[in-house]
């Protein structure tokens, strides 16, 4: 049995003339362990197929299983790496943080909770910073709260939406390490959305490229067939990553070609010539 | 220490003072003497000038009423009247009632300090000396003889202080509780919208004849002062409803991605109301509460005039009817107080809100 299945789900917003189908027809497993990358377009609809799997949205036909069962709504054990942080900006790193774990471990003591706050910061280097207020961190800092607040809950799976799509590339570089070693100490299942193909590269066991919405379904799966732990700076020149990366590029260039020409229409200009009466040269008549 | 002065200065919303600590500690001598000159001088220049226009003014008012006044003598008793109306005149029997001068208005706002000391050392010694007398009657079990003689203009100003913070409080009490329960349920606030876009825009004098009809009715029994009462509940309806809509509308906007953070930790309803809504609804709440400030201070003055209540309301009014030499200096006096506390208030109201709201930036 899968961790994670997703059978014949479809999603669409609005109602009547104005109906969307975002996506349809998803069908997707997820194994225990397992770090799955999903890449697309902008605008395809992933960040709706995880608010699926979160349990913020429901599917108008099909069923999002977890463990079997299907999702009745958000949980601990699913957590949830939002793509603009969403840090309360009225609480420091501290009780933001704070307010997770005391969420998730109701009968903990006090000072219990607050070494576990602790050490979560810790473990993403920002203990300098843990009595400050959102607004007084840079991007990647605010990610890094945000990826620890979704970690300190302990949950099963950790589901990220474009995390790291805000934020500089060497920030970038440093925070996938950080998650990939995260992910790595306790094996837990990995969800990752991400525009970048090489970051999916980088990261995931699987890539599955969504194609683009309205209708978004999923494409045909590539696995990332890549030593772990997988080094950066030796990636560029290894040729299994360049046949992967080239393969994955190929297809998304392929199906957004696709699109585009779906989407255009020809129009039927009218042959007009414009009638010039007089010869006007820069606002004066000649 | 520069530092801490302007964070203060900041803080209670004099920032503009800032240049000239900077000049002060002698940092940036031309930069910081141009902001100077840019916060604090001109404004004390067109300061200076609005004192000018308005001397003029003034002097060019009461010459217009004084020469009415030897016009229409000379008309009725020839040149001696003329004569006899400017000995009346300068010794103030007749009076020239028109807009004060600054220099009168400064002098009336001495006496004015002038008579609260007299007031003050009066009251002192009645109590001096009824204090055997109370101590007998207390223990006799009767009332304490209190002063009743006429309050003085501090007095009356702070009357007025304490009826606006009363209304305020009730302000607060009624409508953030009543904005969070209508920006939380859609059903309540579309119900409610009706009866509030029409109670919104009735005028003080309205709101003030039905909270007397009401308070009159329910205080037939109570010998306190009602005139009180009636002035504060009226001063805190007036004023709520800029709190209540804006209490509503942050409540009912809260961003999203606040509430999707939520749901995903599990919060309870309660939690999410108290954690979540409220403080992001904060700052909206906080800028309904400094207007709803404003507006009880400036509606108190109308609200004060009709219900009696020994205020500056009632000291406006009772100078008006008064119409002794320097009955219009005072109102003019009352009128710079009004609105220097009233500037203050807003400030007071500014630096609350700065300390307890976030910004997103």
């Amino acid at each position: 049995m899968a961790y994670i299945e997703l059978k014949n789900v479809s999603k669409s917003y609005g109602t009547g003339k104005d109906r969307v189908e975002i996506l349809s027809n998803i069908n997707l497993k997820i194994e225990e362990g397992e770090f799955i990358a999903i890449v697309g377009f902008s605008g395809s609809g992933k960040t709706t197929l995880i608010k699926l799997i979160a349990g913020l949205e429901f599917p108008d036909e099909g069923e999002v299983l977890y463990k079997g069962e299907p999702v009745t709504g958000p949980s601990h054990e699913r957590g949830l790496i939002f793509q603009n942080y969403s840090l309360l900006p009225w609480l420091t790193v501290r009780n933001n943080v704070g307010m997770a774990v005391k969420e998730r471990f109701k009968s903990w003591a006090k000072d219990k909770l607050k070494k576990r706050v602790e050490d979560y910061v810790g473990m993403v280097g920002l203990s300098h910073a843990i009595n400050k207020l959102p607004k007084a961190l840079s991007g990647g800092m605010r990610q890094r709260v945000s990826v620890t607040r979704a970690l300190s809950m302990s949950p099963d799976v950790i589901l990220m939406d474009e995390p790291l799509s805000a934020l500089d590339a060497l920030t970038r570089g440093t925070l996938q390490d950080e998650i990939l070693s995260i992910w790595n100490k306790d094996k837990k299942t990995a969800l990752l959305i991400t525009n970048d193909v090489d970051e999916g590269i980088y990261m995931a066991d699987r890539i599955i490229p969504l194609r683009p919405g309205p209708n978004a379904t999923l494409g045909p799966e590539f696995a990332v067939e890549l030593q772990r732990p997988r080094v950066k700076t030796e990636l560029n020149s290894n040729d299994t990553f360049k046949k992967l990366r080239n393969s994955i590029t190929n297809y998304l260039i392929q199906i957004g070609e696709e699109r585009s020409k779906g989407l255009s229409k020809e129009y039927n200009l009218p042959d007009i010539k414009p009638v010039l009466r007089t010869k006007v040269f820069q606002g004066t008549r000649v | 220490m520069k530092d801490k002065i302007i964070n203060v200065l900041r803080f209670i919303g004099l920032g503009f003072f800032e240049p000239a600590v900077r000049l002060a500690a002698g940092e940036d001598p031309k930069k910081n003497l141009t902001a100077l000159f840019q916060k604090v001088f001109f404004p004390i220049i067109s300061i200076f000038l609005f004192f000018v226009l308005w001397n003029v003014g003034a002097t060019k008012l009461y010459n217009v009423e004084k020469d009415y006044k030897i016009d229409t003598a000379r008309e009725t008793r020839g040149e001696a009247g003329v004569k006899e109306e400017l000995a009346r005149i300068e010794s103030g029997e007749s009076t020239v009632n028109s807009l004060p001068a600054p220099s009168a208005v400064w002098d009336a706002f001495k006496n004015l300090l002038k008579d609260h000391k007299e007031i003050s050392a009066k009251k002192k010694a009645f109590t001096e000396r009824v204090a055997k007398t109370n101590e007998k009657r207390e223990a006799q079990g009767l009332d304490a003889i209190t002063y009743t003689g006429r309050p003085s203009f501090v007095d009356q100003v702070k009357t007025s202080l304490w009826t606006v913070f009363c209304g305020f409080l009730l302000a607060l009490v009624l409508a953030v509780p009543i904005g969070m329960l209508l920006g939380l349920s859609e059903t309540l606030r579309s119900s409610m919208n009706w009866l509030i876009q029409i109670f919104k825009p009735v005028s003080p004098v309205v709101w003030f004849l039905l909270v007397y009809m009401i308070v009159k009715t329910l205080t037939l029994t109570y010998d306190g002062d009602v005139s009180f009462i009636i002035s504060f509940i009226a001063v805190g309806l007036c004023a709520m409803w800029a709190t209540l809509v804006n209490t509503t509308l942050g409540v009912s906007t809260v961003d999203n991605d606040y509430i999707n953070v939520a749901k995903v930790l599990n919060l309870s309803v309660g939690q999410k109301v108290f954690k979540i809504v409220l403080p992001s609804a904060f700052p909206l709440i906080f800028t309904g509460l400094r207007i709803t400030v404003s507006v009880a201070w400036m509606v108190l003055i109308a609200i004060e005039l009709l219900s009696q209540s020994p205020g500056l309301g009632t000291f406006v009014w009772e100078e008006f009817q008064n119409g002794a030499n320097d009955s219009n200096a005072k109102i003019i006096a009352a009128m710079f107080v009004i609105g220097i506390i009233g500037f203050m208030l807003d400030r007071i109201m500014f630096s609350i809100q700065k300390l307890v709201t976030f910004t997103d930036q």
